[in-house]
Formats: structure tokens, C-alpha cells, sequence
């Protein structure tokens, strides 16, 4: 393969991974906290067509990736008041909320369908951009996908290397235990969910505004579940996030060169199955290869109500 | 600020039938603002969705044909979901049902390969076909969740995707009517392959009845059967039981199989009965639509029967809204999710006194 075609490859992979990793990233934390939220599809076409309503009324990006956030916070609100509130089951609530998503962004996109605005600009370093081959993979991106990478930095931190980020594990872990001990299960789970509604509000966002760049209903094309397996592949951990997400958006853009290059002679539905097909086998080698058990978090999906 | 739950004793029977009904009737306040809001009045949107639906004959018609398969659908899952499996790729197993049972319709089509036989075996093999394969296509999340762990929920639903492109290849490809003006549908097929109509020149086909056998069978085998009573106690009480000596893996593959194969039904009664051949796409979203349906009737039989009359109102009334407020079709997927929340919610209040406590910390 050519230089030029394979750069423009790895470019490609990288923007497709991109909106896959800010949801996952968020997603992570909200399971690291115990919780399951199924309404990751739901939040983050809400952030494309409200990110896109707000980024083509103010002409400006920012305003947009920002009201796609809050746009992906409020559901995810709405979701925490269920769960943590009134303890609601994790999988059904996470469904409704995707399936009222998918309603609202109709709803919030319908007077947008059709306009178009420039795509978010990239990143451009005078002689570093330049470089050949590396030059624009690494200097040439546009803010959300180094915005991405440093989200996955930045949950590794705090999971990790933070006390609060301690707090969530255990919480996630057991919340029995951590109520006993005095620790506000409740408080850390509401704001855990927020954090992943702003990432899918964000991820949305991105692809509104920088990937495609319009909006057009059920854009999302089920990019919200493939977050959520990948945070399963990740085995909860934000760097294996970011391979899966390498390896998921690779699998997208695949499909893409292929179908553009036409040398397969296979059919585009085909094509287009790959990634949802891509994401099972990985869950099943993950589970093949991860034969110690799950490294889940254990009190993963599981209501709480607190005894007084 | 804070919620506080307090366990109640034993959950009163009027509580369980109430908690639903105060919930679709939160839910059509929520969406009454919504509509208020968007500028129209809540009060005519209730007559369209509601009320207009109700009082025309083919409208009646209508709204059993499109409960009938969120019914069969639903009653399927509530043997999952009682059970804590979490199939939710019923709309896949759905057109996965429709398009194999629709193909013994396509290979038979024109008195093909009927022979000595006669055509009378046509539209019971159909049927078979798509149970069959609803519940096939179950089994790959099913056998997948038990002999490696892999969450059924993730795989079900990546299979969705799967089998809309598969048949959508299928339609545009191999099963395309040859002198079809290239339009992406099959041939139309054959009144030996097509489900009776119980009323002459109606709508309402025989899939209905369907949908009521399921319904009835499945109420007897949740009240009477041992069966129905390990699908309870495994979802209720997993620990009690595995000392009982249920197997919850045998019973998650037979839950996944009797919701693929119930989903796989309603899939080919569609298109045998409503339909009349394969398209690119041939459901509105009932296999999710269904997971309402399921929660809304309580995860109870005769309770799904009537959940899902009330979600086809939503279908009907969402087409006729369009019309005549030029309300958008979103808005009926919105009001449909604002609605799981809400019964959700209300379950709630059936197992717990809730109290909003202003001040002190949480």
C-alpha cells in the first residue's frame, strides 16, 4: 500500500475511534461506580442533534460540543433520579432512556436536517504538521480527538491515583460495604452518571460537528452500544479503552475504504455488519482469553437502597 | 436533599394494578406539556392519539394488528426478563423469524416444489420455520452468555444490526422479484403462504389469534407449571434456587429460545399476514417496542395483552397526530420512553414508601 493511502488509513481509524473512546471513557467511570447505564445510545444521539442545533444557531463549535454535553448531562440526570433515587432495574431504565433519546433527538434535530457547517478545524503546528507521514497523525487532528486522549488520561488518574477515585472503585465494588463504612454511595453514583452523560453528550457532539459534519437522524448507528462492549473489553481499564476503540474504528473504516475501493467483491451490507460483528468476536475472544473470571466491577447493575 | 425508601410488608394487589395506570397517566401529562410546549393543544393531541383511534372500525382493526405482535413479542420476554435474562434483540430475532418463514413462501411460490403434497402444508411450515429460526438466532447470545460469560445484552442487540443489513442484502439481492421494476421487494406471495383475514376486506389477519394462544399459554404456564415457577425463582431468588437445584443455565437457553422463537412468530405472521412479501425493513421498532410492553404489563400475560393495546394505540394515534397536528412520528418514540421511566418509577412505590427529605445529608 501507498504511503499516502495508508496515512490517510490510520487518520481515519483515529477519527472513527474517537467518538467510540469519549463514551466508553465516561461509561468506564459510571460502571466503575456500580452502576450500568444502558442509555449511552440515547445520550449520545441527544448530544449530535443538540450539539449540532446549538453549533450551527451560534456558529461556533465550542458552544456546540458544550450543549451537547449538557444536553447528554440532562438525560443522564434523569436516569441517575431513577436508579440511584428510586432504585430502579439498571438494564430497563438504561433502555427507556435510549429509546426516549432517540425520540427527543428526532424531535431537537427535525428543523436542523439537511444544513451543514464546517467541520471542526484541525490541529495545525507550522513544521511539525508538515512532517511526512507522522506529521498530520500526530500534529493534525482536530481538539476533540486530543480532548479524547486526555479524558482517557485524566480517568486513569483519577481511578487510580486519586483518593475520590478510590472511593468510586469501592462504591462499585461493594455498596454495602462503603455505606457501612459512611462512605455517600448515593452523591458518588449521581455524579459518576453526569460525568458519562457529558462524555456521550460529547461523543454525539463530535460527530455532528466534526466527523460527519450534519446531522441526519439515528446518525449514531448504534455507536453507544459499541462504546458500552468496549468497556467490557477493556476489562474497565481507561488505556485498554483506548485500543479497543483503535481496533473498533479500524474495523469502521474498513468497511468504509473497502466499499470506496470496490477491490472486494463483497456486498455493502456486508461491509456495514463488520463492526457489530467485530465487537461480538472481541467480546468473545476478551472471555476466551480472560479465563481467571470477571474482572467486572462486582456490584455492577445491582439496585441500592440504603438501610437507615 | 434526599429519597428515602422504606420497604413495605407484603405489596398490596390494588397497589400493582394502580402503579401502572398512575404511570401512563404521569407519562401523558409529561407529554401534554411537551405537546403545550411545541405549540399545539394537549387537550385535541389526547382525541388523536387516544380518543379518534377508538371510534372507527378499520382503526379498531388496526390497533389489534399492530398489538398482536408486540403481544407475542412481549409475552416472550417477560420469560426472560422474570428470569434476569436480558434479550434485547427480540426486532432481530423478529425479522430473522419473518425472512426465513417468508422464504418458504418465496421457494413455493407459483406452485413450486409442491408436487403431490398440495400447498395445504405452506403456511404451517412458515410459521414453523420462523419460530424456529427466531429462537436459532437466540441461541447464538444464549450459548454465547452461558459456556463463555459474554453479557447476552450486548450480543442480542449487535445482532439487530446484523440481521436488518442481512435482509435488507437479501431483499436487493438473491430474493429480489425478478420483474419487480427493480424495486428492493420480493415477490408477493401466494394466498397459499399468506395468513387468513377474519374479516372480509378488513385488515385483521390470523396472526391475531396468535398473539392470544401465546398469551393464554403462557398465563397457564406461569401460574401452573413447574416450569414457570423456576423462571420466578430464579429471578427472585437465585440463591434459593440453585439449593433447589435449578440450573440457570439450562434455564437462560430455554428462556432465549421461547422469546427468540415467540419473537420469530410475530416476525413471519407479519409478513405472511400483513405484509404479503420481504422488504428491506419489516417492523417499527416492535421487538423494542415490546420491552414496554413487557414492563408496562407487569411481566404478567393478561397484563401484556393490554399494554400492548394501549402501545398500538400510540402507533395509530402517532400516524394520525402527524397528519393532523403535523405532531412528528418522534414524538410517539419520546412518549413511549417517557413512559417505561414512569412505570418503572411507579414499580417503585409499590415496594417502597418514598420520602423527599429536604435538608440533613444523604
Amino acid at each position: 500500500m501507498n504511503p499516502d493511502i495508508l496515512q490517510l488509513v490510520l487518520f481515519t481509524i483515529v477519527t472513527a475511534a474517537t467518538p467510540l473512546l469519549i463514551a466508553a471513557i465516561g461509561e468506564l467511570v459510571v460502571e466503575r461506580a456500580g452502576v450500568l447505564n444502558l442509555g449511552v445510545e440515547g445520550m449520545m444521539i441527544v448530544g449530535a442533534a443538540v450539539g449540532f442545533a446549538a453549533g450551527y444557531a451560534s456558529n461556533s463549535i465550542l458552544v456546540g460540543a458544550l450543549a451537547g454535553m449538557a444536553a447528554g448531562m440532562a438525560l443522564s440526570l434523569l436516569f441517575a433520579l431513577l436508579v440511584v433515587g428510586l432504585a430502579t432495574n439498571q438494564v430497563a431504565s438504561g433502555l427507556a432512556l435510549t429509546i426516549f433519546g432517540l425520540g427527543v433527538s428526532g424531535l431537537a434535530g427535525a428543523g436542523f436536517v439537511g444544513l451543514k457547517r464546517e467541520a471542526a478545524s484541525h490541529l495545525f503546528i507550522p513544521g511539525l504538521s508538515d512532517l511526512p507521514f507522522v506529521g498530520k497523525l500526530i500534529f493534525g487532528h482536530d481538539f476533540f480527538v486530543y480532548g479524547g486522549l486526555g479524558l482517557t488520561a485524566a480517568a486513569w488518574w483519577f481511578l487510580t491515583r486519586t483518593r475520590a477515585g478510590l472511593t468510586l472503585r469501592a462504591i462499585g465494588d461493594n455498596h454495602v460495604s462503603a455505606h457501612s463504612l459512611g462512605l455517600p454511595v448515593r452523591r458518588y453514583r449521581v455524579l459518576a452518571i453526569l460525568f458519562g452523560g457529558a462524555c456521550a453528550g460529547l461523543a454525539g457532539a463530535y460527530l455532528s460537528l466534526a466527523y460527519t459534519p450534519f446531522w441526519t437522524p439515528g446518525m449514531t448507528a448504534g455507536r453507544g452500544w459499541i462504546a458500552l462492549a468496549l468497556v467490557v473489553f477493556s476489562s474497565w481499564r481507561p488505556w485498554r479503552a483506548l485500543a479497543g476503540a483503535l481496533l473498533f474504528g479500524g474495523a469502521t473504516t474498513l468497511q468504509l475504504h473497502a466499499q470506496a475501493a470496490g477491490g472486494f467483491r463483497v456486498p455493502a451490507q456486508f461491509m456495514s455488519a463488520l463492526p457489530y460483528i467485530v465487537t461480538i468476536l472481541a467480546l468473545i475472544v476478551l472471555s476466551v482469553w480472560d479465563r481467571r473470571g470477571t474482572t467486572a466491577p462486582a456490584a455492577l447493575g445491582k439496585p441500592f437502597v440504603p438501610d437507615r | 436533599m434526599r429519597i428515602d425508601l422504606e420497604p413495605r410488608g407484603a405489596p398490596s394487589r390494588m397497589l400493582e394494578i394502580l402503579a401502572p395506570v398512575a404511570a401512563f397517566a404521569v407519562a401523558l401529562l409529561i407529554g401534554g406539556l411537551v405537546v403545550w410546549l411545541l405549540g399545539k393543544s394537549p387537550v385535541r393531541a389526547f382525541q388523536v392519539y387516544f380518543v379518534e383511534p377508538l371510534t372507527q372500525g378499520w382503526s379498531l382493526q388496526e390497533i389489534a394488528v399492530k398489538a398482536a405482535p408486540l403481544a407475542l413479542i412481549a409475552t416472550g420476554l417477560a420469560f426472560c426478563f422474570r428470569a434476569n435474562v436480558w434479550n434485547i434483540g427480540a426486532e432481530g430475532q423478529f425479522i430473522v423469524g419473518g425472512a426465513i418463514g417468508g422464504w418458504i413462501g418465496l421457494l413455493t411460490h407459483g406452485g413450486a416444489g409442491q408436487g403431490v403434497l398440495g400447498s395445504w402444508w405452506i403456511l404451517p411450515a412458515m410459521l414453523i420455520a420462523g419460530a424456529l429460526a427466531g429462537a436459532a438466532y437466540a441461541m447464538i447470545p444464549a450459548l454465547l452468555r452461558v459456556r463463555l460469560g459474554v453479557s447476552e445484552i450486548l450480543t442480542s442487540l449487535m445482532l439487530v444490526y446484523v440481521a436488518e443489513l442481512w435482509l435488507d442484502y437479501m431483499v436487493r439481492g438473491p430474493w429480489k422479484d425478478p420483474k419487480g421494476f427493480n424495486f428492493p421487494v420480493t415477490v408477493t406471495f401466494d394466498s397459499s403462504a399468506t395468513l387468513p383475514l377474519l374479516v372480509e376486506g378488513g385488515r385483521l389477519h390470523a396472526g391475531v389469534l396468535l398473539a392470544l394462544v401465546a398469551v393464554a399459554v403462557a398465563t397457564v404456564i406461569f401460574a401452573r407449571s413447574l416450569f414457570g415457577f423456576e423462571v420466578r425463582l430464579v429471578g427472585a431468588a437465585p440463591r434459593a434456587a440453585r439449593f433447589a437445584g435449578f440450573s440457570e443455565k439450562r434455564l437462560a437457553v430455554a428462556v432465549l429460545a421461547i422469546s427468540g422463537a415467540a419473537a420469530g412468530l410475530a416476525g413471519i405472521a407479519e409478513v405472511s399476514g400483513q405484509i404479503g412479501q420481504l422488504q428491506t425493513s419489516i417492523s417499527p421498532g416492535y421487538g423494542f417496542t415490546a420491552i414496554i410492553v413487557a414492563f408496562l404489563g407487569r411481566l404478567s400475560p393478561p397484563g401484556i395483552l393490554v399494554a400492548a393495546l394501549v402501545l398500538a394505540l400510540t402507533y395509530i394515534g402517532g400516524e394520525g397526530a402527524q397528519i393532523a397536528l403535523k405532531l412528528p412520528l418522534d414524538m410517539t418514540k419520546a412518549f413511549q420512553g417517557v413512559l417505561l421511566m414512569c412505570v418503572l418509577a411507579a414499580d417503585v412505590f409499590t415496594r417502597y414508601r418514598v420520602r423527599i427529605v429536604t435538608g440533613g445529608r444523604a
